[in-house]
């Protein structure tokens, strides 16, 4: 099955990000397919490099990244929800006026229609969030 | 844009109220801009959700923007089917008199079974 992925909230604060990546894990692990994940309100923070939690606990920003690259799934940020909240790629930096970007690898900034084209081409959309 | 005659019956849910939080406000957001891909969309209100269509919304102690005249352009955007939840409007003391826009009020049974027969639901 394909399956759209749709994450509400930030990194630590809430499960919901958590939550999300044992479901894709598991997803996966079962041979599903996972079209795109796409990050809206505060779950654009699950996109910044700059995330540093203590040694002893997960990175969860790392955690997306790496699994990005080892499955080449699509991580994609709201760039309008991301403008907000200070998550920029060098594009975007570069265009608000900004002197730096901060978005982690793997992740790429988009418009809402990623998130409604993947509703539209998965067989399932989850929402995980408040 | 996606494949013609693809069309998938979305139900965006709003369940939060319009103020306190940026769901109802993001919410809106993704509704308008998924009216360009013309599938069959519906809004639900429901929970604190039924009070982002209450009238005579006041933002200014708040020091936000009152964006609720943007629910009067859903029509605009072809987003004509808007339910709300019959037990949430009467728990808050509201009728659908008290809404800035056109409702069609459903039970709580109702938005189930609708629920249920929907492709996607997008929770705010």
């Amino acid at each position: 099955m394909k399956f759209g992925i749709m994450i509400n909230e930030g990194p630590y604060t809430h499960q919901a990000s958590d939550t999300a990546y044992n479901f894709v894990i598991a997803a996966l692990g079962k041979g599903h397919e996972i079209y795109r994940i796409f990050f809206y309100h505060d779950g654009v923070n699950n996109g910044t490099r700059y995330t540093t939690p203590p040694q002893d606990d997960r990175n969860i920003v790392n955690r997306w990244s790496e699994l990005a690259e080892k499955h080449e799934i699509d991580l994609v940020i709201c760039v309008a929800a991301a403008q907000r909240r200070g998550i920029a790629d060098a594009d975007e930096a570069k265009r608000n006026g900004k002197d730096g970007d901060n978005i982690a690898p793997g992740f790429r900034i988009s418009g809402l229609g990623q998130l409604l084209e993947a509703s539209i081409q998965a067989d399932r959309t989850m929402v995980f969030g408040d | 844009m996606e494949e013609a005659g693809e069309i998938k019956k979305i139900m965006y849910v709003n369940r939060k109220a319009p103020y306190g939080t940026i769901y109802a406000l993001e919410a809106l957001e993704v509704v308008l801009i998924g009216a360009a891909f013309e599938q069959d969309v519906c809004m639900m209100f429901l929970d604190d959700g039924v009070f982002q269509l209450k009238k005579g919304q006041d933002t200014k102690g708040l020091g936000v923007k009152n964006f609720s005249p943007t629910y009067r352009a859903l029509e605009m955007y072809d987003v004509e089917k808007i339910y709300v939840e019959k037990e949430s409007m009467e728990v808050r003391g509201l009728t659908a008199d008290d809404l800035i826009i056109p409702v069609e009020v459903k039970s709580n049974k109702e938005v189930i079974e609708m629920m249920s027969d929907m492709d996607v639901l997008l929770n705010f």
